[in-house]
């Protein structure tokens, strides 16, 4: 809508998807979570199950605006803007997420990871929409964490990460995911930080070396809110955070 | 002068009689008008912060269907009307007047270049994308470094983008420097933010074709001074024009000032024949109305090994932008007069040069200058204390003026010259009760501590607020024939809860009941002269005229009593409802055949200074640089108080004010010259869950000598010290590392770049 009032964008056709049926469900079974892209960050917020079903999903957006806007914002409309900063396209990059495109041709299945091609950029075509994103299963041993830093809550992020891994039995972290927002064009996983994270028990010197090896992989922008050198500092305090919450 | 002397209103915590209406969405701002037959205006506005205007093509527009007009400079007569100074109006300002709309230059991103009439607002910015402007750019001056190496200069007959100087003097500051133990130097910056009031401004004028009269609803603020501004610009007597005062969403010393919209709305509506109405959006607020505070400073304090603060040595350089408008002078001025604050410094010359660049023109906003020489001030308070090893708490009650030497006279200032003193206050005991309720002594212990990975710091500092300009204000009050009264005034409405609190002081003056009276204010038909609202006086200037007008109506309705009850006027009493002598009475009701009515006007040359301490504990994040406020107190003498709750809340408001320009917001621009800050989104505001610990207490210990109420202006006050007190508290969390904040504001980067700075130092020491 900003768009739309400063005159950016003076689309020909504007079309309201309220009317457009089955697209507000939250869908939780065996094989993980399904947001229909109707649904609403206040409906997120008021579904028990997911506190449970995906906590790092539930955690993550509490961070998003504010009542009036977690309200009517939408998950699609999240994911098919694009911003940068915004939680949603965050977990769903660092979750390995699904997202499902109908249109004239019928519908196609997508990888967040491909999704996303820049700052407000996506794949999805003109003649597109987004009907619903998956989130793979979520096993109850998970271990996971958020933070971001924002000037004022609600606030777009400066900064901000998302981490989840799984432990073997002598304590490891196995397959750690690690994704960002705030800090590059579009939400990425920070495959030196896994790595850095991967097969270690998840300590202050594991978080240190994580937290080292993302603020050197990110390449984050300058503008009016933040310089690139203290995003990039912002991006190893948030790694650090997480992972402390994760492991503890 | 009596006022009731038992059970009175004045003092009482009485609920705003405007909130219910206000709660209710129910009150009537400038955009709920509408008059029949209206068209609508959007303003055409530079894209260029500074070039020469070669033309403006409106051809396209004018052919968009819908469209009524086009008007552009040219169409203003022969000579463009220029905004006259309304405060400080010298002579040597002219040619930096803002001319009503660009006809040669171009000086800032948004100055008006013209103005479409059309059908709606949404066809006249249809209109805005059709016309073509040429304009040949100029190098943008943006700061201070830019000005004075003067690639361009805005104002070629000057030649020089340094416009003015003011010198504020007291003492002798060389002598006294001469003599310091210790002279401490330091540079300092404000940044510019501006007063961003929640409704944005707007007119509807309605010029009367037959008999040549306007009407503009949207007034506030000053609107007598602007009935005259627009009546010479428009080359109208003053008499034909009416300004009615609607519900404003607040004015911070922003809104009411005149503006080029203020004439071109109405002149619009005399050259298309029809009402225009005009509503600014967010954006436009953003770049068009008055930015403030935007300085750097270099200062010199000149100390003895005691504490005492001999002298204050300096220059400011502050960023007016790209004219002078209305008030643009007053933070600039206040900056170099008050710097000294509520100390007894003895020896001043401070001085203070305004600069113009290609920046949106500056004017006060709440706590003008002060806000920025208060920061400048605390801060040099506590590097000097730090410096010679003394406690910054004890060397502040050394330095605060007694009691006894009240009057107390401040630095005089020139051009424009003015002198001021500090009217009555005990400043040591405000201080002590205000560490005392803080728990100083109790959270001292968390002094430079680090407590779950955040570092803690306290600090204190005090301020004086100044109020009640004059020259004078009218009140007009009407015993209506149904026995009820009505109060005219010449104060306007901001959001302060004017109507309340006259009517308690009306109510007290006249004895009356609350409810049988009625305030009407700001609208110039009201009383034959107004000044307003501004420089918190509306309170002292109108209360008091209130109170001289209540004792010239009780002495007539006395008159009136004593004839029809057959006895003496000083037999007489007024109890409310009814007035009574030995053995008789009367209703006031039918007391006379018409309205008894009594005007008076308070004069007034002596300012009131309210003042006050403030505490803060505040706790920094060295992982992102955020500061969160764990609590923050602040105690203030406001001489008398009205209405407690008014108050409590005028106190708080300005403290959360402060703490948005302390540490979120900024008017940010590019070399270019143009606003990269230009929605809510990117000027962050505090908003109601920032800082939710604010605590106030106000007191009534030294009621002002200079009005009959004894009240202070007290509209401003908790801005003042803000940004010292923070930037101190953050100086003390981080005191480890020598940290020490000269910028505002206090943002994430900024405090993080601090603590990597200073460890980088300490590293490689």
């Amino acid at each position: 809508m900003p768009i739309l009032a400063f005159r950016l964008a003076a689309p020909e056709m504007l079309v309201d998807l309220k009317y457009v049926e089955g697209l507000d469900r939250i869908a939780i079974d065996k094989d993980g979570v399904t947001l229909g892209a109707k649904v609403r960050w206040c409906d997120i917020e008021a579904d028990e199950r997911l506190a449970t079903a995906h906590p790092l999903l539930a955690e993550a957006i509490r961070h998003v605006a504010h009542y009036q806007i977690r309200n009517r914002g939408t998950v699609g409309g999240s994911l098919a803007h694009a911003d940068p900063a915004a939680e949603m396209p965050g977990i769903a990059v660092t979750c390995d997420a699904v997202l499902t495109l109908a249109g004239p041709t019928g519908e196609r299945q997508v990888a967040a990871a491909g999704f996303f091609e820049g700052a407000l950029q996506t794949s999805l075509a003109a003649d597109e929409l987004i009907t619903q994103v998956h989130l793979p299963a979520w096993p109850a041993a998970r271990r996971w964490g958020f933070r971001e830093f924002a000037r004022r809550r609600g606030d777009f992020a400066l900064a901000g990460i998302a981490a989840f891994y799984d432990v073997d039995p002598r304590g490891r972290a196995v397959d750690p995911h690690i994704g960002v927002i705030g800090a590059s064009d579009r939400p990425r996983r920070l495959a030196r930080a896994e790595a850095a994270l991967s097969g270690k028990v998840v300590d202050s010197a594991s978080i240190a070396e994580a937290a080292a090896a993302a603020s050197a992989e990110v390449d984050p922008p300058s503008d009016i809110h933040a310089p690139a050198d203290y995003r990039r500092a912002l991006v190893a305090t948030m790694v650090e955070r997480a992972l402390a919450h994760a492991a503890r | 002068m009596s006022v009731r002397p038992a059970n009175s209103f004045i003092g009482s915590p009485i609920e705003r009689v405007e909130d219910l209406r206000f709660l209710r969405g129910r009150g009537t701002y400038v955009s709920d008008l509408n008059r029949p037959n209206q068209l609508h205006a959007v303003l055409l506005r530079s894209p260029e912060a500074h070039g020469r205007l070669r033309g403006i093509d409106c051809t396209r527009a004018l052919a968009l269907p819908g469209v009524h007009a086009v008007i552009k400079a040219s169409d203003l007569g022969a000579r463009v009307p220029h905004i006259p100074l309304r405060l400080q109006p010298l002579p040597q300002l002219e040619p930096f007047h803002q001319p009503m709309l660009a006809f040669d230059k171009v000086r800032y991103v948004g100055e008006p270049l013209a103005v479409v009439i059309a059908d709606s607002a949404g066809i006249a910015e249809d209109a805005l994308e059709l016309i073509d402007v040429s304009i040949d750019p100029l190098p943008a001056i943006t700061d201070k470094s830019s000005a004075d190496a003067a690639a361009a200069v805005l104002f070629e007959s000057h030649g020089s983008n340094r416009a003015m100087v003011w010198t504020a003097t007291r003492g002798d500051a060389d002598a006294a420097f001469a003599s310091a133990d210790l002279v401490l130097k330091e540079s300092f910056r404000v940044q510019r933010h501006a007063a961003m009031f929640m409704e944005p401004r707007g007119f509807v004028a309605e010029w009367d074709v037959e008999s040549e009269r306007l009407t503009v609803w949207g007034a506030a603020k000053v609107a007598w001074t602007n009935r005259r501004i627009l009546a010479t610009a428009m080359e109208i007597p003053e008499t034909s024009v009416e300004m009615i005062e609607v519900d404003v969403g607040g004015g911070f010393g922003s809104r009411g000032e005149f503006y080029p919209e203020d004439y071109l709305i109405p002149a619009a509506s005399r050259i298309v024949g029809r009402p225009i109405k005009w509503t600014e959006d967010r954006r436009e607020h953003l770049m068009c109305a008055n930015h403030a505070r935007d300085i750097e400073c270099d200062v010199e304090m000149a100390v003895a090994k005691d504490g005492r603060i001999l002298g204050l040595r300096g220059m400011a350089y502050a960023d007016i932008g790209a004219y002078f408008r209305t008030n643009g002078s007053v933070g600039p001025r206040n900056v170099a007069q008050f710097m000294s604050g509520p100390y007894k410094i003895e020896n001043i010359h401070l001085q203070t040069t305004q600069l113009t660049t290609n920046k949106t023109p500056s004017g006060t906003y709440r706590g003008p200058g002060r806000f920025e020489t208060d920061f400048i001030r605390e801060r040099m308070i506590d590097l000097a204390a730090k410096k010679l090893g003394i406690d910054g708490v004890a060397m502040r009650r050394l330095n605060l003026v007694a009691d006894a030497d009240m009057p107390y006279p401040l630095a005089s200032i020139t051009p424009y010259d003015s002198s001021t003193e500090l009217d009555s206050g005990d400043y040591h005991h405000v201080f002590d009760l205000c560490l005392e309720k803080f728990g100083w002594n109790e959270k001292s212990a968390l002094q430079g501590k680090l407590i779950d990975g955040r570092y803690h710091g306290l600090s204190v500092g005090s301020f004086i607020e100044g109020g009640a300009a004059g020259p004078k204000e009218d009140a007009r009050l009407v015993l209506e024939t149904d026995g009820s009264l009505t109060v005219y005034l010449g104060s306007s409405a901001v959001g302060q809860g004017l109507q309340t609190i006259m009517t308690q002081i009306a109510a007290d003056a006249m004895e009356f009941p609350f409810e049988r009276i009625r305030v009407l204010h700001g609208s110039t038909s009201h009383v034959t002269e107004g000044f307003g609202s501004y420089h918190s006086r509306s309170t002292v200037m109108g209360g008091s005229a209130i109170l001289l007008a209540a004792d010239k109506l009780k002495a007539m309705i006395r008159e009136s009593a004593a004839s029809k009850l057959g006895c003496a006027a000083s037999e007489v009493q007024i109890d409310g409802e009814t007035v009574v002598t030995k053995g008789a009475s009367h209703p006031l009701a039918g007391l006379a055949d018409k309205p008894l009515e009594a005007e008076a006007t308070f004069f007034n040359k002596k300012y009131t200074y309210a003042y006050g301490t403030q505490a803060a504990h505040v706790s920094v994040d060295p992982g992102t640089g955020h500061v969160q406020v764990h609590d923050y107190l602040s105690v203030e003498d406001v001489g008398r108080m009205i209405n407690p709750l008014t108050l409590h809340g005028q106190a708080i408001g300005g403290i959360v004010q402060g703490l948005g320009g302390t540490f979120l917001e900024h008017l940010i621009y590019d070399e270019h010259g143009q606003l990269l800050t230009g929605s809510l989104a990117d000027y962050l505001m505090p908003t109601a869950s920032d800082f939710p610990v604010i605590r106030s207490i106000t007191l009534e210990l030294k009621p002002s000598p200079n009005n009959p109420l004894g009240a202070k202006g007290a509209g401003e006050g908790g801005i003042i010290p803000v940004g010292g007190i923070i930037a101190n508290a953050v100086a003390n969390a981080l005191s480890h590392l020598d940290v020490q904040p000269m910028e505002l504001p206090l943002s994430p980067p900024r405090v993080w770049r601090l603590i990597r700075d200073a460890q980088e130092a300490k590293r490689s020491m």
